[in-house]
């Protein structure tokens, strides 16, 4: 250990001075390289000479396309269920609430993969609802592009319902109740009061859902297969591009890594800036 | 102290007694004292799992393990510099790639597999024939068109003039016959190995021999640690013993045994 003392007491400013002490700088630097080379590496190997034509191969905007539709679908269809359960969990009070949150959000630490096994053993042909729903409504939904909305819900909808949630927890219930009193009912005041305050939690957890519908992979393959145009999303295209054209996969990736980073930029006012503003 | 740091310490002790013990225990003296890995494609599982057996019993000091996946796949990691003694493949063409990269020694043709079409056990499809795939009502699987079974596949479907999509290009071919056995397609194209393989849970239909039989390489892998070690692997595969399980599994012989590849 070096004889002076690293940190300089700061009259109570929050900012320490002084030396950066090496047993942080080190594994910090460590951190810093594992989470960046990667992403150095698909910039220095990408295609660059042949990027334009190879953006123009009908298959990549075949599975952007798919891709966008699938993760803007779940997205919806997180919202218009999601945001009523997230009302459910955070305003109503009934027996079993906290078991329900419990189970809502499962899928958030479930392995994709597991989801994908679940999903089957449920919509499945032979599975507990997909025989059924084959039988009365000649609804199958593995291997088609519902079935893909259908499992980029369920790995999303958690995001959406705890954003949303927490947005309307951390909203004064007080302007529910005063809408109460000048005689609105519970759906006019939700409609009115409640999900304009928890507006931009509503967004934020729309976003999230949408970025996580968007990378989903693990639950789709094994829950669809893979097919060009049907089930193909830009993640399982690059998974299938990676044995006979690494070129493509990076390519591929560079196109969701682009995305990603917009959604970052978007999210940035809520997140990058950190706890102080 | 709060009770549950009393209660973490008899685990964390456990904890550390169990990675001790580990630890010890490979240290013990009849420990294997080199690793072969041997890179299979997957319709190659039950053979290999067989063989294991056999090899590790020849040579105590080497302990067996073995990777299955689509053949593309596993020669994709050879050529990205992963560590492997053998790699086999499902066609000569994905041999053909690590060769050319200089990563394989002489690739051996050991046994020759051909397509069946396999539909499950109670056939929900009422498929009988390859024809009967091009209906846009029949949901059918093969393999990704870079795997030896999906390009052998492309090729039958062609011939046979089937133009109804599959619904999925499953990765490897035991990701296909798990779709049949699972029911969740009415109708596979697979190796005859693997039907075999799935015993009663499918039902395995000819297909038209012309173009559908595909010869399985093995390859010493050049910058394997021990190609010794990786070499006594392809003899037993290429034995007598060898070839019986082959057989014993469906797969047909090799031209003429132990051939050269040209």
């Amino acid at each position: 250990m070096s004889g002076r003392p690293a940190v300089a007491l700061g009259a109570g400013t929050g900012a320490a001075t002084g030396r950066v002490p090496w047993q942080l700088l080190v594994p910090a630097a460590f951190a810093v390289a594992l989470l960046v080379l990667p992403l150095t590496g698909l910039l220095v190997r990408a295609p660059w000479s042949t990027l334009p034509a190879r953006l123009t191969d009908p298959e990549v905007g075949q599975a952007l396309r798919l891709s966008l539709l699938t993760a803007t679908a779940s997205m919806v269809v997180c919202l218009l269920l999601g945001v009523p359960l997230a009302w459910l969990l955070a305003r109503a009070s009934f027996p079993g609430r906290r078991v329900l949150r419990a189970m809502v959000t499962v899928p958030l630490v479930l392995p994709p993969v597991v989801g994908g096994v679940a999903l089957l053993a449920a919509f499945g042909r032979t599975g507990v609802a997909g025989g059924w729903l084959d039988d009365t409504l000649g609804l199958r939904l593995p291997f088609t592009t519902l079935g893909v909305v259908v499992a980029q819900s369920f790995v999303a909808m958690p995001f959406l319902v705890l954003a949303v949630e927490g947005a309307l927890r951390s909203a004064d219930a007080r302007y529910d109740d005063l809408a109460a009193t000048f005689g609105a009912s519970r759906w006019q005041t939700f409609c009115r009061v409640t999900l304009p305050l928890a507006a931009p939690g509503v967004l934020s957890g729309a976003v999230l859902a949408w970025a996580r519908a968007l990378g989903e992979f693990g639950a789709t393959i094994t829950f669809n297969g893979s097919y060009p145009g049907t089930t193909r999303t830009m993640p399982l295209a690059i998974y299938a591009a990676r044995n006979t054209d690494f070129e493509a996969a990076i390519l591929l990736s560079l196109v969701l890594l682009v995305v990603s980073v917009a959604i970052l930029a978007l999210l940035r006012e809520r997140w990058m800036a950190g706890p102080v503003s | 102290m709060t009770v549950r740091s009393v209660a973490a310490v008899p685990l964390t002790a456990g904890l550390v007694a169990t990675v001790l013990g580990l630890a010890g225990c490979g240290a013990s003296g009849d420990e294997p004292a080199s690793t072969l890995t041997v890179l299979a494609a997957s319709s190659l599982t039950d053979v290999f799992d067989d063989l294991e057996g056999t090899y590790e019993a020849q040579h105590p000091d080497v302990d067996v393990q073995l990777s299955f996946d689509s053949s593309s796949t596993l020669a994709e990691q050879v050529v990205q510099g992963a560590p492997a003694g053998v790699l086999a493949t499902a066609d000569r063409a994905t041999m053909r790639t690590v060769v050319e990269e200089g990563l394989g020694a002489e690739p051996v043709v050991f046994a020759r597999n051909e397509l069946v079409l396999v539909t499950p056990a109670d056939n929900p499809g009422n498929i009988d024939r390859i024809t009967d795939l091009d209906d846009s009502d029949v949901a059918y699987a093969v393999c990704v068109p870079e795997a030896p079974c999906g390009a052998a596949s492309a090729t039958l479907l062609a011939r046979s003039g089937v133009t109804a999509p599959p619904v999925t290009e499953e990765d490897s071919v035991r990701d296909t016959l798990g779709k049949v056995v699972e029911g969740e397609v009415d109708a596979g194209l697979v190796f005859a190995s693997d039907a075999q393989a799935a015993g009663g849970r499918v039902r395995a239909i000819p297909v038209p021999a012309a173009d559908n039989v595909r010869t399985l390489d093995v390859a010493v892998v050049l910058d394997s640690p021990d190609t010794d070690v990786a070499q006594a692997w392809v003899d037993l595969l290429i034995s007598r013993a060898g070839r019986r399980v082959l057989l014993d599994h469906g797969f047909l012989p090799a031209p003429a045994a132990a051939e050269k590849s040209p």
